[in-house]
């Protein structure tokens, strides 16, 4: 298995009340709660983790990109990737993703992830997201656009990639004369692209249709292990075997000496990520025309229902791996072949988990987990498949 | 009293619901971000004098959602086929919200059958200092609430409407209303450049109580068109037509009236 450290970088230090009071950690919630001196200290904590994942021998380092919220700070991820270019000497480095629609020119996200694909000599990985519903909230995009513009986006930068310019381009929310991107990626025909998504099932045969890496965000252990059976059947029916590395479960872990003690130390950094960075309403998630209104009504519907989550909740339904190293080891083994993906997405700093902590999770799996998991592959998906 | 029919028209491959009462001089009546029902209320006694015409928009209620559809001069280039192809003549327009906004463009675009303009709690302008509510952020019955002045009025309009069997229509209403108004946010900066070509008799008709569109874009409205009356409701929210439908039918044929005498 291959384990990414998948670093969100939220604003920590947030006044959690004021996120409940407000409703959300998102658009509404007033920037005059970033202090920019506590700001600064963070995005140096955060990148420093990140170095520490390289040396500690994870297999990569992941950032992403959201807007106007405290949940991550991160809205222009290409910044942080540039500093991590020289100083994350041996892992890959992602981007997962750029959301493509809020993009009115998508050939900035062509010359940024080549530069990237330069600057690591090969070791970047693209990833395209739509963005979550909040995102065309704060940026002004259409959200009835949103499938348009990312398949539009998605296409007209591939082929900035591979074909030799200038051409142009006429789509119907992109125009150029002149598409001639310099410089071009390392990475033959172009940097492995790589699709996040909450589940989306079109999403997911696309992705598997174009042979993209799949990664499922925070979800059950059964669903993501249905999604990704969905993606395998779609493979199949295109007449290729995927690997199953490019199945990744974006997850969160923590370890500590007990299972006990781990759960003691998480339960406020994680129950304050799940029920107050990530929490908004349901207007601002799904605006209208972002999805289809069968996937609207879906989601709506689980969102009526939704209530606090504790940590109890997140590990009972495998949305996370708290515990001693053993279970921990035991639980990841049981859920890579259940669900039969090999690459990890992992949060090792969640929340408002502080530095030191973050930094000794970090270490306890580099030493206690990725040692047993590095050629350690999937068993049994079939089974796992029949049901 | 003359009950509306409900009929399917299929212009140039776009089939749309309508609904079509009365007799006299053809009105037309064009929706805003819901659908036709808006007009239940007074389409009775504005059938007394009128033949009235009130479609639903494509996109919306029971009506096809074409490709083409994408924006409000979309939506205006369709009602002049549509008012080609029944072969209207002399037509009062009156359009609400979305529905005003689609007329205004339309007024603009070719007056020739025309002869007069509402602009009903008119959205499609845009004024800089006046506090509006994004509907697009308020849940499903905070959006309700928003368009009324008394709060009877909103409990009627969310029992009637927010019903599971209407969830499709009210999310097919938005989702066009999304596609049609996000941004720039309920406004075309293209279009108060050119109101001014308005050489149509026109009526502005407000809500004295109006949280959606202050009553100063009444104003604004009033001033941007050349000789545009103004009638403000009171005690009325967004919805004249819903909320006051005697007093809405009264402003309309006053004006329609003075219109006549004038000529």
């Amino acid at each position: 298995m291959k384990v990414f450290n998948f670093h969100l970088m939220p604003y920590r230090h947030v006044d959690l009340d004021a996120i409940e009071r407000n409703g959300s950690a998102w658009v509404t919630f007033s920037n005059r709660h970033y202090d920019p001196e506590k700001g600064a200290g963070l995005y140096h904590e955060y990148l420093d983790q990140m170095e520490l994942a390289d040396r500690l021998g994870f297999d990569g380092v992941c950032l992403n990109e959201h807007h106007q919220t405290a949940y991550g700070m991160m809205p222009i991820p290409g910044v942080l990737a540039g500093a991590l270019a020289r100083s994350v000497k041996r892992a890959k480095l992602a981007i997962l993703g750029r959301a493509l629609p809020l993009l009115n020119n998508p050939l900035m996200v062509a010359e940024e992830y080549a530069m990237l694909d330069n600057l690591t000599r090969g070791r970047f990985i693209a990833g395209f997201v739509r963005g979550i519903g909040a995102e065309y909230h704060a940026m002004g995009i259409n959200p009835a656009h949103s499938q348009d513009r990312f398949a539009e986006a998605h296409d007209l930068i591939v082929r900035a990639w591979t074909e030799p310019g200038p051409f142009q381009y006429v789509g119907k929310h992109y125009h150029f004369n002149y598409v001639n991107v310099w410089p071009r990626p390392v990475q033959a025909p172009h940097p492995p692209i790589w699709i996040p998504s909450q589940g989306s099932s079109s999403t997911i045969k696309w992705a598997a249709q174009m042979r993209y890496t799949y990664a499922q965000t925070l979800s059950p252990i059964t669903v993501v292990a249905r999604f990704f059976q969905l993606y395998r059947d779609e493979a199949d029916r295109a007449g290729y075997a995927p690997s199953p590395d490019q199945l990744a479960w974006s997850n969160t872990i923590y370890v500590a000496e007990t299972d006990a003690k781990a759960m003691r130390e998480a339960r406020p950094h994680l129950e304050a990520l799940t029920n107050r960075f990530l929490k908004m309403p349901t207007e601002m998630l799904l605006p209208p025309g972002y999805s289809n209104i069968d996937s609207i009504k879906r989601i709506r519907a689980v969102k009526v229902t939704g209530k606090p989550q504790t940590i109890e909740d997140l590990v009972k339904n495998g949305v996370v791996i708290i515990g001693s190293p053993n279970t921990v080891r035991e639980k990841l083994a049981e859920y890579q072949d259940l669900a039969g993906f090999n690459t990890s997405l992992t949060k090792t700093q969640f929340g408002t988990l502080p530095d030191d902590m973050t930094r000794a999770n970090m270490t306890a799996i580099a030493e206690e987990i990725l040692p047993h998991f590095r050629d350690r592959l999937p068993q049994g998906i079939k089974q796992a498949a029949a049901e | 009293m003359t009950e509306p029919t409900v009929t399917n028209l299929s212009v140039r491959g776009c089939r749309i619901a309508l609904r079509r009462a009365g007799a006299g001089r053809p009105l037309l009546l064009l929706h805003g971000a819901a659908d036709a029902g808006e007009w239940l209320p007074c389409m009775a006694e504005l059938a007394a004098r009128h033949d009235v015409i009130a479609p639903e928009h494509p996109g919306f209620g029971a009506s096809d959602t074409p490709a083409w559809l994408d924006t409000i001069p979309d939506l205006a280039n369709f009602y002049l086929d549509l008012i080609d192809q029944l072969d209207l003549a002399d037509v009062d327009l009156v359009g609400h919200d979305l529905g005003g906004w689609v007329a205004a463009e339309l007024a603009v675009r070719n007056p020739r059958r025309l002869a007069s303009l509402t602009l009903v709690a008119a959205a499609g302008i845009h004024l800089s200092g006046v506090p509006q509510t994004d509907p697009f952020l308020r849940t499903d019955e905070q959006r309700f609430r928003d368009l009324f002045h008394d709060p009877a009025r909103a409990d009627a309009m969310i029992a009637r409407v927010l019903r599971p069997e209407l969830e499709d229509t009210t999310l097919k209403n938005q989702t066009s209303t999304a596609r049609l108004t996000w941004q720039p946010r309920g406004y075309d900066p293209h279009l108060a450049k050119w109101l001014h070509r308005i050489a149509l008799p026109t009526l502005v008709v407000w809500g004295g109580n109006d949280k959606v569109l202050p009553p100063a874009y009444a104003a604004a409205w009033q001033k941007r068109i050349p000789g545009a009356q103004l009638v403000t409701i009171a005690d009325c929210g967004h919805m004249p037509h819903v909320e006051q439908p005697a007093a809405f039918a009264a402003a309309l044929e006053t004006f329609y009236d003075r219109k006549r005498v004038a000529a």
